[in-house]
This record gives C-alpha cells, structure tokens and sequence, in this order.
C-alpha cells in the first residue's frame, strides 16, 4: 500500500517533470533561435532551410553598432547607433521627470488629507480607462502647433506628462508605512516635506528602485507614440520602432539578422532588470486587482 | 444564513453561496450603479447651486473692494493688505483678457461653424493668389484650449472672491493677513498637496485631458481623410448612428458589429485559455515534491521580461511563410515546407494563431501571480482532507479551484478589460491581417481598438470621427465593466469567506 503510493506520487512527480520541461522548452525556444540566428554568419531570413545555424559570428553585432549596412544593401539607410542614442537621452530624461511625478502623487494621494483628494483619484481612474491612443492623434497636432513635433523632447513630454496617473502601486507601497512615523515625526516638529524627503522616501527605496526603472525602460518598449511623433524620420526613430522598421517589407530580406541582433542588445538588459524587479511587479498584479 | 452556518459550509459550498450571492446582487449593483451616476449629476447641480448662492450672498455681505474684485480679480485681497496675492491674481486676469483678445475670441467664434473659409484663390492687384484656407482642427483645437483655460481661469475668479471675503473677515476681527514668508512655509506643510500636485496635474491637463476633450468633440464631427481634411462639421450623433445602424450605413455597421463579436470572443479566449492553463502550470510548479521551482518559474517568466515588443515582433517572424516554423514543420512532412501562413492565410487560422501565441505571452503573468496566492492556501485545509480519505482530485476541486477562483475573481475581470484592449498582441501579429473586403478598413483579427488604430494612424482609409466614436463605446464598455468589479470587489474584500 504504502509502496504503490510511493510510486505513484514518484509516477505522477516525472509527469509534471515532463510536461513542464516540454513547456519550458516551447517557452524558451523562440528566444534560442533569436539568440542563435542573431549570430548566424549566413545572411538572409532563412538559412537554407536550416533550423541551427551552421557557422556563428559577431559580424552582425558589429555592423549593429558601427552602422554598417548589411552585406549587399549599399549604404546603410537605417542606423541604430543613433536609436540607441535616442532612446537613451529620452530615457533619462523622461525617467527624472516620471519618477518625481509618480512619487509626489502617490505620496500625496497616500498621506495628505485635503478636500478633493477622492475626487481627484476617481478621475484619475476614469482616465486611465480610456483607451490610450484615442489621444495621441490630438496630441500629435498639440505637438505640430508647438512646432515640436520630430523631436526627442516631444517624446519626452508625451513619456511623461501621464505618469503621474500610473501612481497605484507605489500608493500601495507608501499605505503600508506605518503612520505612526509620520505622526511622531509631526510632534518633533517636521513638516510635512521633511516627512516626505527624509522619513518616506528612505524608507521606500524598494519602490523608488522600481519606479525609476519602469519609467527608464518605458520608451525602449514603446513603438506606437515614438511612431506618431517621429513619422518617417528614421535618423530620430527609438529602438522599438527602429527594429520593426527593419522587418517592414522594405528592409526584412536585407536587415533581418540586424533586426535579431538589436532585439537580442535591447532585450537582455529589460530581461535582467525585470528578473530582478518581478517581487514588486507581483504585489503591484495583486495589489492592483484587489483595490482597483 | 447566519455566521455560524456560513462558517460550517464546505468552501466548495461557501463560494457558491458567494457566487449566487454575487450574481444575485449583480441587478442590484447595476441599479446602484446607474442610481449613483443620477447622485453624481444631482450632486454636481446641487453644487453649482451652492456656489451661486455663495456668490450673490458674498456680494451682498462684501464691502466695496469685495465688491470691486468681482470685477477687478485681486482687489479685495490687495486692499486688505494682502500684496503679492492681490498682484498675482489681477496678472492672471490681464494675461486672460490679453489672451482672448488676441486669440481665444477668435477661436471661440468659429466654434459653431468649424470655419467656412476653404483654399481658394484671389486676385489681388490683377495677380491670382492663393489664400490659405481654415483649418477645423486647429478651430477646434484652439478652442478646446481656449475652453479649459476659461475653466482654469473661473476657478481662479472664484478663489479671489472667496479670498477677497476671507480678508474682509479677517479685517473685521481685527486680525492681519499672513505675510509671504508664512504663506510660502505653509506650502511644504498644510498645502504640501499643492505643491506637489500642481506640477503632475499640469502635465496631465495639457497632455491627457486637453487631446481627450478634443477627441471626444471629434467623435461629433465628420472629419475623415477623405472628403473633410481640413474644413469638417459638426454632425452630432451620425458617428455612433453609423456605427450601430445596419439599415443605413450597412458597411460601417457590418464592420463595427463583426469586430466587436470578434472582439468578446477575443477577450473571451484569451482571458480564459491564459487563466485556466497557467493555473495549471502554477499547480503544477508548486506541486509539493517538485523541485527547481524558481528555475521553472524564472524559464517562464523571462517571456513577460522580454519587451513584449521583441517577442511579438519574434513570433511573427517565426511564424512566417519562411519562417522557422514551417521549417520545423518540414522536417515532419518529408522535408517539404508546408509555406502555412500562419497570421495572413485564412481567418480561422490567423485568429486561432492569435489565441494560441497570446497563450505563450500570457500564461507567464498567470504564474506570476498565481504562485503567491498557491502559497497562501492553508495548509489545514488540505491536513484535513486528507485524513478525510479524499483523493487528490477531490483535494483541486473541492479546495484549491474554489479559493483560486474566489481570490482572483477581480484579477479575471481586469484581464478581460486588458484583452479588450490588448493592442500590442494583435498590431504586432498580424496587424489585423487578412484583411476582409467587406469591413471597412479592418481585417478577419482586428478587435476595436486596432481597428480605432487604423481609422486614426493606420494605412488606408481614414476616419477620425468614426475612430473617436469607437473610443468612447469601448471606454463605456470598459469602464462599466471597471466599476462594476471596483464596487462589488470591496463587498466580496468584506466578506472574508476563506479566512
């Protein structure tokens, strides 16, 4: 009796072993094959019907990043030396100005009382219902009529200027300080900034590590409102553009390889910074679905 | 049911009790709903009301430079000694005045007409030239700014009265206004939420409400890229009546109906094959006994830590008539490469194509979440079970699924509205290809967001109004659903059923 459980716990264990290696298989593969075809020397979309590649090379990491056309293009027309470029100026910058903004609404919304503050959260939520490109199309001509369209600043306005209604999780994260610092530190004498810069804030670098990172990654994933803006001006495209740009029907046959290559430079940082951030990612899924 | 016999239920029974309870109090929550809307609106004229009442009744109780900063913001606060309030408020109404002599007048008298003046040419001393016609989106536009500036400029006005009386006030009691330097303090302390507010909600109200009052104003327009792309009008409702009417507009209707069916089965599909499988997977991970879970967990969640544009744009690829797919099916057929065309053949195959890859996007967010909740199911539960003689299978069904299902009832729905509006999977797959000769500028795997995407911004035939008018159904459908949930989780938070 006591064997054939045994055996059949150890049975139904190689199962679940089985069913979730193929499944991790399925789940990894596709990121194998980018991995490997970006380093394949044979150019092209197919490698002669080969699944592996049959000689490995850096050649196209290096075209990548010195702007080099590939092989047979001529002159290389889509540049991503200058993406990254971009996408890193308006990064940074949009990073600064999206970190602030969520931090000081979440921290307002979180521990100040003041008469509007439900109104004003009830708003935020209706907007956030919307969906979002509805608006950019307006917000392309507001840009036109500022004369900042095609620019990496326009970019970094529309990046973020809506940040500040993305604040749930970090609130999420401020409701949990107790209250009785704040309280203790009002007796002492602090106001209410002090509270914030010296009592908040150090207590929340987790989520201030997170919020930072979120908004730094943000532009390198977007692809629909960098397109709005920048148009046909490849030179001021971001990555995330600049890559599907170079499977578009025009490029693919020529800068396919180019394309995995860049996938593989953007998506290796992302991957790990994510990897590291997922326990905050999973309370704020949680958090999130609960409160609303 | 009292406590005592809720308490005694089996969880399997608990939760139906629940769910009955819930879909019981679903018209209720609806009535509650809508009821709560009519409150919201009789709330806001009761407000309005108020606010009138206090603006007669201050005029009335004012001496005259109360009276006075009715007309000339800031006078009151300056008599009263309040310097710097009362010169910042009297800036602020000639930068108005300024600006709706200049600017916002103008706007606001094309409103009506969107502007009559199109591209034409004139002689001028015997030469033909051409003048520029008027543009109705920058008419529109200009005027929606010149609206919420009024809006901004009102409420200005009526902090000045209401400051203006507060000094008269203090006057009268024989106290002296607060200086800059004290006032300045107060803004990192008491009014700290000003401060930090002030900036955000700036931004917001430039670049979110701005574009979004002037897209919902488009909705009521004709203004396509067609027939209407610089002069359009106002046409009230006809949007959302072509949108609904099959009788008439047959074309846009079809389209509008055929996508949003596809739309529900879409977020149907997608919700559901991504709940059901991943729970699966996450039970499965978080088995007792299996070890190396957080490399299996790690394997998975490396698909949501890829940019989701890369990995789309990836299965795309793969997913093509050359791609390595129907390489790898070749190897199964003989060596003979099938060319399927995965996203751009048939629609049956594209949407199904859809489901599937959404699947391998998804299920990893399903684990994420799920694996956390697994480890919070109590252990007794089980203990007691099993000294009961059930079976494993009697284990899942009669404990885990109820309380899985009972804590991620609210995550399910936000999933739905998410999939309702799941851009990225759709646009990046297939963009809404096959296209479909009978829709109007959408294809067989388009939902109603893509295809709002390619009324706006897309190729092909464009249509802002009709695009704007999608938006707003699909933000009803959405937020409907949104509140629904918002109002009956707390209920449910309440309750506390498996505690």
């Amino acid at each position: 009796m006591i064997k054939s459980y045994k055996f059949r716990r150890h049975l139904s264990n190689f199962i679940i072993y089985l069913i979730l290696g193929v499944m991790c298989i399925i789940w990894i593969m596709p990121f194998v094959y980018l991995v490997l075809h970006s380093l394949r020397l044979d150019g092209g979309v197919i490698d002669n019907g080969a699944l592996l590649p049959k000689q490995l090379t850096f050649q196209h990491y290096i075209d990548l990043f010195a702007g080099n056309a590939p092989s047979g293009a001529g002159k290389a027309t889509l540049y991503f030396p200058q993406w990254f470029t971009n996408t890193f100026i308006v990064a940074c910058f949009s990073c600064v100005i999206s970190t602030l903004s969520v931090l000081a609404v979440s921290y307002t919304f979180s521990r100040l009382r003041f008469g509007v503050r439900k109104t004003l959260m009830n708003i935020a939520m209706i907007l956030g219902m919307f969906p979002g490109f509805m608006t950019m199309i307006a917000m392309y001509y507001l840009l036109k009529i500022m004369h900042l369209d095609g620019t990496l600043f326009a970019l970094v306005l529309c990046y973020s200027c809506g940040a500040g209604l993305g604040f749930q999780i970090s609130k999420g994260f401020f409701d949990t300080i107790p209250r009785a610092l704040d309280e203790a530190a009002t007796i002492d004498g602090a106001t209410k900034n002090q509270i914030f810069w010296k009592i908040i804030l150090p207590m929340s670098k987790p989520i201030v590590v997170y919020t930072v990172l979120t908004a730094f990654i943000g532009p390198w994933t977007d692809f629909i409102l960098a397109k709005i803006i920048m148009g046909d001006d490849v030179s001021k495209y971001t990555v995330a553009i600049g890559l599907q740009k170079m499977i578009s029907a025009e490029f693919r046959s020529s800068y396919f390889q180019q394309f995995m290559a860049g996938s593989v430079v953007v998506a290796i940082p992302i991957t790990l910074l994510f990897l590291k951030m997922q326990k905050y990612y999973v309370g704020g899924v949680t958090a999130g679905g609960v409160k609303g | 049911m009292t406590y005592v016999e809720y308490k005694q239920l089996s969880p399997w029974q608990k939760f139906t009790y629940n769910f009955t309870k819930t879909i019981k109090a679903l018209p209720g929550g609806l009535a509650k709903f809508f009821k709560g809307i009519g409150m919201a609106i009789v709330n806001f004229f009761v407000g309005i009301g108020k606010g009138f009442k206090f603006y007669g009744t201050t005029f009335v109780k004012g001496d005259w430079a109360t009276k006075l900063s009715y007309v000339i913001f800031g006078f009151g606060s300056f008599h009263k000694g309040k310097y710097y309030k009362g010169i910042l408020y009297f800036l602020v109404e000639c930068l108005y005045v300024l600006f709706l002599i200049f600017f916002g007048a103008e706007q606001l008298y094309w409103l009506p007409t969107l502007g009559i003046i199109e591209q034409h040419t004139e002689i001028i001393d015997g030469f033909p030239v051409v003048v520029q016609g008027q543009s109705s989106m920058q008419i529109l536009l200009y005027a929606t700014l010149t609206l919420v500036v009024t809006l901004v400029v009102f409420i200005i006005y009526i902090s000045n009265i209401k400051d203006a009386y507060y000094h008269q006030q203090l006057k009268e009691r024989g106290e002296k206004p607060t200086s800059l330097k004290t006032d300045a303090k107060e803004f990192l302390d008491g009014k700290y939420h000003i401060t930090l507010l002030s900036f955000p909600i700036l931004m917001i109200c430039i670049f979110n409400i701005l574009p979004l009052i002037f897209m919902i104003l488009i909705a009521f327009t004709n203004y396509n890229g067609t027939d209407h792309i610089n002069l359009f009008d106002w046409v009230g409702f006809q949007n959302f009546g072509n949108l609904l009417n099959v009788v008439d507009s047959a074309k846009k209707a079809q389209t509008f109906f055929g996508i949003a069916g596809w739309t529900l089965i879409w977020a149907v599909a997608a919700t559901f094959s991504n709940y059901i499988l991943g729970m699966i997977v996450a039970l499965m991970i978080n088995k007792k006994g299996i070890k190396l879970k957080s490399v299996f967990r790690t394997m998975f969640v490396i698909t949501i830590a890829v940019p989701q544009f890369v990995s789309l744009l990836l299965m795309s690829q793969l997913l093509a008539e050359d791609g390595a797919f129907n390489m790898l099916l070749a190897y199964f057929n003989g060596g003979v490469n099938p060319h399927i065309n995965f996203l751009g053949g048939s629609a049956l195959t594209a949407r199904l194509t859809v489901i599937i890859v959404n699947c391998w996007v998804g299920i990893p967010y399903t684990i994420l979440s799920m694996s956390g909740i697994l480890m919070n199911i109590p252990e007794d539960l089980y203990e007691s079970a099993r000294i009961d003689g059930a079976s494993p299978f009697k284990t899942f069904t009669k404990i885990t699924l109820p309380y899985m299902i009972f804590v991620t009832t609210p995550q399910l729905i936000t999933a739905f509205v998410g999939n309702i509006n799941n851009f990225n999977v759709i646009f990046l797959l297939t963009g809404g290809n096959p296209s479909n000769p009978d829709y109007f500028n959408a294809g067989h795997t388009d939902i109603l967001v893509t295809w709002l995407y390619n009324l706006s911004m897309g190729s092909g035939v464009q249509d802002y109004g009709l695009a704007s008018a999608i938006g707003i159904l699909v933000f009803i459908i959405c937020a409907t659903l949104s509140l629904i949930i918002y109002n009956n989780s707390k209920s449910m938070k309440d309750e506390e059923a498996f505690s």
